[in-house]
């Protein structure tokens, strides 16, 4: 099949404009005999549900949570770009572009990145129109952060707990809509299957959470926005319940599924300590602002360190090495995440680690507490802090935190055009869940900023084209693929209730992560992925054989739940690690061993591989097939990543 | 898979569904780490009851960094346990010493129905919300986000206001399940900002109505709300709240404003 992104032509800043003025219009007295189906409610889906509602479009919403409040977005920490200038300090709409296709490490698309940096000043105008209370200055005025792979303050914050605002206010905008009855809510209820009708998306099968009913949900389209699929590694810093089965199931239906392997390792988390572990805890990139990373400058030092015969604080200036100050100058701390990550792993390699364990670096305040005082730090980190503290039973303003990396984000995701639409007609895919604007790494405060623009900004106009090509006629509820694919959906619930083994579903899903870090994790080897493809399909095969699921579909069974989502991680996990094993090449978060410069840093390999990968599920147990999306770069010019 | 070496002694509410009724149980927690939090402890207990063929104990979570506001849990008789400011993901074992004995039950409230074990149904807070929590604004068409200037006070006060996490330990508190801390936070924030002006007085009108019609409990100025609450929200705002529930009666001949009809209809 061939990919067509539907990019328009033309110059880079009118493409969007001229695009908007092409799109097919629906009339307002239509609009209401169209119905919209909304998978998720984080910042992607609650922003896409109020603002399709608010023009007049019949949503029904759908969430896995007791509340739209509780998405993950809920937890994003340090902030959302935007190219306002406020700061004077030299940023545009073509720098934000400009940082975000480079920090991409060029592996994503010129006119959707291009469109993303364009809409980003009327997100922070919605926000704050909706009461959004960002943090200011002393004049009554928006402030702004620094964030890892650009060199202004583009970042809008609000303390330590930016995502939580952003999403109560596109919560609040949900809220008002489903006051006016134009939104319907489904809360505790999970999206099992997407149903297609010649090939066009036309509604889902969910599960009530609460008593395992089964239901069908018709709609003229279905917009996917369910976050990403960082827990197919187990730990993470994802939410516990956040999983791929939405997109996934989406998938086997027809879906393709692009770039699978690119993966954001966030450099600063607090480390593991042991296997009771459940999640790992994200320490915001807003400290690499002020906080300085640091690892030992010997393993002489770092082993008097890892078992206290000194303190971070004894150590001598001459004994420590700022590695990223020393390693990049001119970006410092704040090299994108992959670099800073990559260079923590290094330092640990190396035998400098530090902590219990020797995985951790520093990341230290010292010197910030001693120009700005503790107060001015506290003011603008103290929840972090007080976070930190609360795990780790350490004062971090006494004492460098720990950090080290862990999984935190999926670039990859269900393959979208420009207008969102997957390659089914009619299934949509927003925010994290789809894999547009951030081609192999992502750069911090850009999650949120692309969520949103998909939500308010982006699928409000292009949902309209493909609704007014189909016209208003009601979905068919009797056409026989709804109670077909209801009738899977009930059979794969009771193949997972007859699992009844021995090994717990949490156990499967904890070695699956341990195959998944060590071998589709920050460095990755050709030998290591097909070893690892070989342990994923055994553990696949003894989960189906092997798993023990109690209780029934009939009652709140979070067992079943979490083995549907499991079985799906144990499918999603081999096909990453194809990808992986495919990309011979470095790029951003991608890290292949056999592809790097002679100073460590990811080697791309332009000729090659300057497509984004978009997989075709062709039934269960035969091999994906490989689609490729070429990637032309017509404005910026693709260069060696450099930081330094 | 534990790996410590404290144990305990639970003492769990199990209840199958709301319409059940429910009973104290008691199970053994054994190898607990002090680094472990409370939830991970739970996980401990329950991959234990699944090998055995036994139902888990159902707990919501879902952040498990204290911002969701998903967990829950009155642990020996206090919303999110013995420690000040943080949620129940947030405390950790070391908290509790070896060989305690430690009580676990749902938040008790009538708005709050137990859905199974400690899980209970907080959707009259949504409903709530939807009464009146939101500026009536749609997408696009907004003025530029500098054109209002808000003093940082301000600013900051609305954004402590705004921290609430929609947990309901504020109402697990209260000996008579009021939910004025949470309600009034949101009427605050938006009541102290320019944004929220021309609603001001319909919305704190719409969603105290919500909140009676839901069965929430009077306040009786106690304060365990405040001291339960996980982020520290103020009882300020219940006062803030009540001055501007009086003074919307004033407003009351006029119109109460119809929070704007949507775009395009
Ligand atoms: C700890 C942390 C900090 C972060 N900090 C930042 C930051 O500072 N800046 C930034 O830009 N980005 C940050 N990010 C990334 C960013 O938060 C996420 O990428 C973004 O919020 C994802 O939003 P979303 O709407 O796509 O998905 P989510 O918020 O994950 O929402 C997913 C929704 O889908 C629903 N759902 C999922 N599956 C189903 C199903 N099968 N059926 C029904 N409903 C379903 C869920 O209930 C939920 O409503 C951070 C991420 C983490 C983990
Ligand atoms: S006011 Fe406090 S206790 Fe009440 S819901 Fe909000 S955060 Fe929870
Ligand atoms: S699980 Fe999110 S606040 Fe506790």
């Amino acid at each position: 099949m061939s990919l067509d992104a539907k990019i328009p032509a033309g110059p880079l800043a009118e493409k969007w404009s001229k695009h908007k003025f092409n799109l097919k219009l629906v009339n307002p007295a239509n609009k209401r005999k169209y119905d919209v189906i909304v998978v998720g409610t984080g910042l992607a889906g609650a922003s896409a549900a109020a603002s399709l509602a608010e023009l007049g479009y019949n949503v029904k919403a759908f969430c896995f949570q007791d509340s739209p409040r509780r998405a993950h977005s809920i937890a994003a920490q340090g902030g959302i770009n935007a190219a306002k200038n406020y700061q004077n300090d030299g940023d545009s709409v073509y720098r934000l572009f400009y940082d975000t296709i480079k920090g991409g490490d060029y592996r994503a698309r010129e006119g959707n990145v291009y469109r993303l940096a364009e809409v980003s000043v009327n997100i922070i105008d919605q926000c704050v129109a909706q009461g959004v209370p960002f943090a200011r200055e002393y004049g009554g005025l928006l402030d702004n952060r620094s964030f890892g792979g650009s060199q202004v303050s583009r970042t809008f914050y609000a303390r330590g707990q930016t995502g939580q605002q952003l999403l109560l206010g596109a919560y609040s905008a949900l809220n008002r809509q489903i006051h006016l009855g134009k939104v319907k809510m489904y809360t505790r209820t999970e999206m099992l299957d997407v149903v297609t009708i010649d090939g066009h998306a036309k509604g889902i099968i969910t599960r009530n959470l609460i008593n395992g009913n089964i239901e069908t949900h018709s709609g003229h389209a279905v917009l996917l926005c369910t976050g990403g699929y960082g827990n197919v590694f187990y730990l993470s810093t994802n939410a516990a319940g956040s999983n791929v089965t939405a997109a996934w199931r989406a998938h086997k239906r027809g879906a393709f599924f692009a770039n699978p392997c690119y993966t954001q390792i966030h450099p600063t988390c607090i480390p593991v300590t042991g296997d009771h572990q459940s999640k790992l805890t994200l320490m915001s990139e807003s400290l690499r602002n002020d906080g300085r990373v640091w690892a030992p400058k010997t393993q002489e030092v770092a082993e008097k360190l890892r078992t206290k015969q000194l303190t971070a604080a004894q150590v001598k200036e001459e004994d420590r090495d700022y590695f990223l100050e020393r390693k990049y100058p001119s970006f410092g701390n704040l090299v994108p995440r992959d670099v800073a990550s990559r260079n923590a792993k290094e330092m640990v390699d190396d035998g400098r680690g530090v902590g219990g364990s020797g995985i951790a670096v520093f990341l230290d305040f010292a010197d910030a507490i001693k120009r700005l005082g503790k107060e001015a730090v506290s003011a603008k980190y103290g929840n972090l802090f007080d976070m930190y503290y609360q795990i780790t039973n350490e004062d971090p303003y006494t004492q460098p935190m720990r950090i080290y990396p862990a999984v935190h984000y999926t670039m990859g995701g269900l393959w979208v055009d420009y207008n969102l639409m997957t390659t089914v007609p009619g299934l949509y895919a927003l925010g994290e869940c789809n894999f547009s604007d951030h081609g192999a790494n992502r750069l911090g405060a850009s999650a949120l900023m692309q969520g949103l623009a998909d939500g308010y900004f982006v699928i409000p106009y292009t949902l309209g084209d493909y609704l007014a090509s189909i016209g208003p006629k009601p979905v068919d509820k009797n056409n026989p693929a709804f109670a077909q694919t209801k009738q899977e959906v009930v059979e794969r619930i009771n193949k997972l209730l007859a699992l009844k083994g021995t090994k717990t579903v949490n156990e499967y899903h904890r070695d699956l992560g341990h195959i998944m870090w060590e071998y589709c994790g920050m460095a990755r080897t050709a030998e290591g992925l097909t070893k690892a493809k070989g342990l994923i399909q055994e553990l696949r095969a003894d989960f189906w054989k092997n798993a023990i699921v109690v209780g029934q579909n009939e009652e709140v069974n979070p067992a079943l739940e979490k083995a549907g989502r499991v079985a799906d991680f144990l499918e999603l996990g081999e096909l990453m690690v194809d990808d992986a094993l495919m990309r011979n090449e470095s790029c951003g978060g991608h890290f292949r061993l056999e592809s790097q410069t002679p100073e460590g840093e990811a080697l791309r390999d332009d000729e090659n591989f300057a497509f984004v990968s978009a997989w075709e599920y062709k039934g269960d147990n035969q091999p994906e097939v490989l689609n490729k999306e070429k990637l032309e770069f017509e404005f910026v010019h693709l260069t060696q990543r450099s930081y330094k | 898979m534990s790996t410590g070496n404290m144990n305990f002694t639970l003492k769990v509410w199990r209840q199958k569904d709301a319409n059940s009724s429910g009973k104290m149980v008691t199970y053994p927690a054994e190898n607990i780490s002090p680094d472990m939090s409370f939830l991970e402890m739970l996980d401990v207990v329950n991959e234990s009851l699944i090998h055995k063929g036994e139902e888990p104990i159902h707990f919501d979570h879902d952040c498990r960094e204290g911002i969701c506001g998903m967990c829950s849990l009155y642990i020996n008789g206090r919303p999110h346990g013995p420690k000040r400011a943080i949620t129940t993901c947030q405390l950790h074992m070391r908290s509790f010493n070896d060989g305690e004995t430690i009580t676990i039950e749902p938040w008790r409230a009538a708005a709050f129905p137990v859905i199974k074990d400690l899980a209970v149904d907080r959707s009259a807070f949504d409903r709530i919300q939807q009464s009146g929590g939101f500026v009536s604004v749609n997408t696009g068409g907004v003025p530029d986000a500098n054109i209002i200037p808000i003093p940082k006070v301000i600013a900051d006060e609305a954004f402590n206001s705004a921290t609430c996490i929609g947990c309901g330990a504020c109402v697990a508190a209260c000996k008579n399940a009021s939910a004025m801390l949470f309600v009034s936070a949101k009427v605050s924030q938006l009541g102290m900002l320019p944004q929220g002006q021309p609603e001001r007085w319909s919305r704190v009108q719409a969603m105290v109505a919500q909140m009676d019609e839901e069965g929430f409990g009077n306040c009786t100025n106690t304060g365990a709300c405040e001291a339960e609450c996980p982020k520290e929200i103020s009882l300020l705002n219940i006062s803030r709240m009540n001055n501007d529930y009086f003074s919307a009666k004033l407003f009351r001949e006029e119109k109460v404003h119809d929070h704007g009809a949507s775009g395009g209809e």
